[in-house]
C-alpha cells in the first residue's frame, strides 16, 4: 500500500508566535517551527499500515526552505521519501490554494492508495484543507479517525463525537484525517535519524506541478487578516474571602458561569 | 577553528531533547520522592537505541565518539532529569569500555548487545570503604580454584546495584603487599550479582534517589573464568583506559544540571515579584545568574576541547579534567544561586531547584573528588611534587 502524508511545517506553539508586519500572514521564518504535533500522529498512522504489510510513505508539505525540516522530521520516524513544494508565489496561501498545491502534488507523486492528513494544523487549526483536498482528488473523505484499518481495499475508520461514535467505511483509495486519539507517535530512533539523511527528498516548483503564480499567494486568497492585536494580559482574578462561607460561593460563581 | 557541532551532532541534541523532554521535572520528583527507577526513562532511550551510541557496530551499538555520548548525557541532565536521567544509562553508554578494549569476543557477544538494547543492566564495582580514592588499596579478593573465582570482600556507593543483572567488578587477585607495582595485581571482571553470593543494601542519601547507591557484601560469590576481562592482574589499567572519557561525561552531567538549574531560576527570576518589581530585575539576584551563564559557557568549551581531543585520539587528560573540575564547578554554583532565586520556595520540593542543587553536589564528590583533579593538574601539568 502506497501513502501520501500531508504534513505541514507550523511556528512551534511554545515559542512566541506572531504575524508578518508588511502583511498579516503567519511569521513562519522569524520563529522556531517544527512539523505540526498534529500531523505527527498522522505519519505514524501511515507508518503502522506499511509495517504490517508492505509499501512506501511519502511525507509531502508545501512550506518555505524552512518546512524541510517537517520532512526531514517525518523521515527520521521512518518515511520513506518526502516531497517539498516552495515557490516564493505561495506565500500567503489560504486553504483553497493549498489544497490545489497539494492536490496537484499527490497527482505527480502516483496514485497512492491513501491520502492521510492530520485534523487540523496547530497554526491554522481551520482543519478544512483535508475535505477540499479530497474533493480535488475525486477521493471519499473520511475525516477525524481516532481509530483505523485497512482491509483489503476497505478501510475502516473510528469517529469519535460528542454525542455518538460513528464507524465508517470507505473504499480505497480515500483520504483519511486522523485525531490525536488515534495513536502515540514514536520519536525518531538513533538508527532513524541517521538512516532518513540517505532518504530522497525532491523540490518541487509551482511549475513542475502546472499550478500558475496567480491561483495561489495572497493576492489570490479568499480571505485575508485586516488586522492582528495581540492578546490582552489576563485580568487578576476573583479571590473569595472563605468566611466559612466559601464553599458555596465557589458554587454559587462555578453556577454562575454556567460550569455547573 | 572551527566551533560548530557536526550536523550529526545537532541532530542528536535536538532528538535527546525532545525525547528527554516528554519526562517533565514532576515525573523526576516523584521518582526521586519515591526512590524509584525511571524505568519508563530508560526504557525510551533504549528503545530509540541512544544507549549504544559509543558501542561498536558489530555489538548492536553505532560506534560514535565520546563527543556524541557527552552531547546526549548534556541534554538528558539538563532536561530536568539530572543525575536520575544520567546514571539509569550511564554506564550502559560508555562505562563497557574495558570490556570493548579488553573483554574476549565470547565475553563481549554475550553482554554487549543486551546492553546497547536495554535488557541488560550494569553497574560498576570499585569503590570500598576501606580504599576510597585510593583504589590500589582495595581488597575484595578473588582466589582461583579451577575454572572459576572465588570472591570475597566488601564494595560501597555501588550504584545501580539493586537494578542491574552484572556488576563489572574489580578485585584483587595478588594482595597488595606482594605486588612489585601497586597498580599491578587487580583483576577485572563483568559478572552476574548473584544474590545469594552477594547481599545489596541501598545506601540512605542526599540526593540521586531514583537510582540506587549500595553496599555490597560479598560472601564465596563464585565467578567463572570466562566472565573475566582481559588478563588476570590487569585490570587497574583496564580501568585506566576509561577514566578521561568517564571524567568528561560526568562534566556534561553537571554542565547540564547547571544548565537547568540556570533556566528554572531566569524563569522565577522573570515571574516573581517582590517589592513590586520582578525580583530578576535586582542585581543581587541577575548578576550571580549572569556570572553562572559565563561560567557555564566557559567549562563548556573546555568539555568541548576535551571530547574533541579524546575523538581525535589526542592525549587529553588535563582538558578531560579541567572540563570535570570547570564543569562540576560551575554546575553547583548555578544549582546553589538558582536555590537562592527561589527563596524560601528553592527549599520545598515543587521547584525542583532543591533537587537540581543535591544532584549537582554529587559531581564534585563522584566519581572523583576536585581535590584529586587539583592533584592530577598539580602534579601532572604543573609538575609539582607529587602531594599525597
Ligand atoms: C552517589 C554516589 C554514587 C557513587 N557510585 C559509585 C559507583 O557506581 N561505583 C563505584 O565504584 N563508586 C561509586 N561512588 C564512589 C565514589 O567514586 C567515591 O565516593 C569517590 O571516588 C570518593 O571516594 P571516597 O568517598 O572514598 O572519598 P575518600 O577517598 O575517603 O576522600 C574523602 C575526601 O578527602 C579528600 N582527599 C583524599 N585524599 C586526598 C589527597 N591526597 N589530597 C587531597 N584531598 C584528598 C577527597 O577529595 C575527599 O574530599 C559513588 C559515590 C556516590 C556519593
Amino acid at each position: 500500500m502506497n501513502i501520501v502524508v500531508c504534513v505541514k511545517y507550523v511556528p512551534d506553539a511554545q515559542a512566541e508566535r506572531t504575524f508578518n508586519a508588511s502583511d498579516n500572514t503567519t511569521d513562519r521564518e522569524n520563529v522556531d517551527g517544527l512539523l505540526s504535533e498534529l500531523d505527527e500522529y498522522a505519519v505514524e498512522a501511515a507508518l503502522k499500515l506499511v509495517e504490517a504489510g508492505e509499501g512506501e510513505v511519502t511525507v509531502v508539505t508545501v512550506g518555505p526552505d524552512q518546512a524541510a525540516d517537517a520532512i526531514k522530521k517525518a523521515l527520521q520516524m521512518g518515511a520513506d521519501k518526502g516531497v517539498h513544494v516552495k515557490d516564493d508565489a505561495i506565500h500567503g496561501s489560504d486553504a483553497i490554494a493549498t489544497s490545489l498545491v497539494l492536490a496537484e502534488a499527490i497527482k505527480k507523486i502516483g496514485s497512492p492508495d491513501l491520502v492521510v492528513t492530520g485534523m487540523a494544523s496547530t497554526d491554522g487549526t481551520m482543519g478544512v484543507v483535508p475535505t477540499m483536498l479530497a474533493e480535488r482528488l475525486g477521493l471519499p473523505a473520511v475525516t477525524y479517525a481516532s481509530e483505523l484499518t485497512v482491509d483489503g481495499a476497505k478501510a475502516t475508520i473510528r469517529r469519535d463525537g460528542d454525542v455518538s461514535t460513528q464507524t465508517i467505511e470507505a473504499t480505497l483509495p480515500a483520504l483519511i484525517s486522523v485525531t490525536d486519539q488515534i495513536n502515540e507517535p514514536r520519536y525518531p530512533s538513533f538508527k532513524g535519524i541517521m538512516a532518513a539523511k540517505k532518504k530522497p527528498v525532491e523540490e518541487w516548483s509551482l511549475a513542475d506541478l502546472g499550478v500558475e503564480a496567480g491561483q495561489v499567494g495572497l493576492d489570490a486568497a479568499w480571505t485575508k487578516v485586516e488586522a492582528f492585536a495581540a492578546r490582552p494580559p489576563r485580568s487578576q482574578g476573583e479571590i473569595v474571602t472563605d468566611e466559612g462561607d466559601g464553599g458555596k460561593k465557589l458554587a454559587e460563581f462555578l453556577a454562575s458561569r454556567k460550569f455547573i | 577553528m572551527d566551533f560548530d557541532l557536526t550536523d550529526d551532532q545537532a541532530e542528536i541534541r535536538k532528538a535527546v531533547r525532545e525525547l528527554a523532554g516528554r519526562f517533565d521535572d514532576q515525573y523526576w520528583l516523584e521518582k526521586d520522592w519515591a526512590h524509584e527507577f525511571p524505568s519508563e526513562f530508560y526504557d525510551e532511550f533504549a528503545k530509540g537505541g541512544w544507549l549504544g551510541i559509543t558501542t561498536p557496530e558489530d555489538y548492536g551499538g553505532h560506534g560514535l565518539g565520546i563527543t556524541e555520548a557527552s552531547i546526549i548525557l548534556e541534554e538528558i541532565a539538563a532536561s530536568g532529569a539530572g543525575m536520575n536521567g544520567a546514571s539509569s544509562m550511564h554506564l550502559s553508554i560508555f562505562g563497557m569500555h574495558p570490556v570493548i578494549v579488553h573483554g574476549s569476543e565470547e565475553l563481549k557477544a554475550r553482554t554487549l548487545p543486551r546492553i546497547v538494547n536495554g535488557d541488560l543492566h550494569v553497574c560498576f564495582g570499585v569503590t570500598e570503604p576501606g580504599a576510597g580514592l585510593d583504589t590500589t588499596r582495595i581488597t575484595t579478593f578473588a582466589r582461583r580454584d579451577g575454572d572459576h573465582y572465588v570472591v570475597n570482600g566488601r564494595k560501597v556507593w555501588i550504584s545501580k546495584a539493586v537494578e542491574s543483572e552484572k556488576v563489572l567488578l574489580l578485585t584483587r587477585t595478588t594482595k597488595l603487599e606482594d605486588v612489585q607495582k601497586k597498580t599491578d595485581g587487580l583483576t577485572l571482571f563483568l559478572t552476574d550479582i548473584d544474590r545469594s553470593a552477594i547481599d545489596v543494601r541501598p545506601i540512605r542519601k542526599m540526593g540521586r534517589n531514583a537510582v540506587t547507591s549500595n553496599e555490597l557484601f560479598i560472601d564465596d560469590l563464585h565467578i567463572p573464568v570466562e566472565d573475566r576481562v582481559g588478563e588476570e592482574g590487569k585490570g587497574f589499567k583496564y580501568i585506566l583506559d576509561g577514566l578521561n572519557p568517564e571524567r568528561m561525561l560526568v562534566a556534561a552531567e553537571a554542565l547540564g544540571i547547571g544548565r537547568a538549574a540556570l533556566r528554572a531560576a531566569v524563569r522565577y527570576g522573570n515571574d516573581r515579584e517582590v517589592f513590586g518589581r520582578p525580583i530578576g530585575k535586582n542585581q543581587g539576584i541577575q548578576f550571580p545568574l549572569a556570572d553562572s551563564l559565563a561560567r557555564l559557557d566557559a567549562a563548556e568549551l573546555v568539555l568541548r576541547k576535551a571530547t574533541w581531543l579524546y575523538d581525535n585520539g589526542r592525549p587529553c587528560a588535563r582538558e578531560a579534567n579541567t572540563a570535570k573540575y570547570l564543569c562540576a564547578d560551575a554546575g553547583f554554583d548555578a544549582a546553589d544561586r538558582a536555590l537562592q532565586t527561589h527563596g524560601g520556595m528553592g527549599y520545598s520540593e515543587e521547584y525542583h531547584v532543591a533537587r537540581y542543587f543535591r544532584e549537582a553536589r554529587l559531581t564534585r564528590i563522584a566519581p572523583i573528588s576536585q581535590e584529586m583533579i587539583l592533584n592530577y593538574l598539580g602534579e601532572h601539568v604543573l609538575g609539582l611534587p607529587r602531594s599525597y
